[in-house]
């Protein structure tokens, strides 16, 4: 599945888009940074309610294919241009991170 | 790179903000990359160093790092000069930490630094003295 496919079915507001055809591997959820650090893989998709500009670097350095920031959190100054210039797909949605997860093992097991 | 001499870099990491941290990491990874190493090497490489980067902001108001590159490993250094660590077998502990809430908040200082950039990397020294500062040396073997 592709950023682009879950973008569409999960009705996510994109805040940056940079490469929708990004493919994606895997799904990791977490708010603890340093434990996302330690444990998430390459390609996976990062749900966290974490909104910070770190939450940025996690995601440049462990090269994950997107982040969805859960419950409509609200981004810290500078988060969105910080996406772009890093080249980060960066979502968001209202739903909860399980409903979000229990949604992307649907479309991962398609 | 056979018989080549090891190729270095030197970064200063800025201690006064907590959300520029990963940046000199980022520009390594950017690096090794260019170079061509293999991928999990440099996975390994930016997540130890963006934890001690992290670590050097949160404790010491920031600090150096030196990246070496030679044939078989990759070393990383980090230098600072902020209060020390008492007791490195207990700093080395999971869930251990002395960070403030406002870094907590943040997603960080639940005491995973350290453990992360043992399980991370082949070789990890820390030397250190209270009232002087840090000195992390590092690597991964390629």
């Amino acid at each position: 599945m592709t950023v682009n496919s879950v973008c569409e079915r999960l009705d996510l507001e994109v805040l940056n888009l940079a490469d929708g055809e990004r493919e994606i591997l895997g799904v990791y959820a977490g708010d603890l940074l340093s434990w996302v650090m330690g444990h998430a893989n390459e390609s996976d998709v990062l749900v966290t309610i974490m909104s910070n500009i770190n939450t940025l670097a996690v995601a440049s350095l462990l090269d994950l294919s997107c982040v969805i920031l859960a419950e409509s959190s609200e981004p810290d100054p500078g988060f969105v241009e910080t996406a772009q210039s890093k080249e980060i797909n960066v979502f968001r949605s209202k739903l909860t991170t399980y409903e979000i997860c229990v949604e992307l093992s649907r479309m991962l097991e398609e | 790179m056979d018989n080549a001499a090891p190729l270095e870099f030197h970064f200063n990491v800025d201690g006064k903000d907590f959300t520029s941290a990963g940046e000199a990491s980022v520009e390594v990874k950017k690096i090794l990359r260019r170079i061509g190493l293999d991928s999990e090497a440099i996975r390994r490489v930016s997540i130890a160093m963006y934890e001690a980067e992290i670590n050097m902001v949160i404790h010491a108001g920031g600090g150096e790092a030196d990246v070496s590159v030679s044939p078989d490993k990759i070393t990383l250094v980090m230098t600072d000069h902020g209060p020390g660590i008492a007791d490195i077998e207990l700093a080395m502990r999971e869930g251990y930490s002395t960070a403030p809430d406002n870094i907590r908040s943040l997603g960080f200082g639940a005491g995973m630094g350290l453990p992360n950039i043992k399980r991370y990397t082949d070789e990890l020294k820390i030397e250190s003295e209270v009232g002087k500062g840090t000195k992390i040396t590092m690597s991964v073997n390629i």
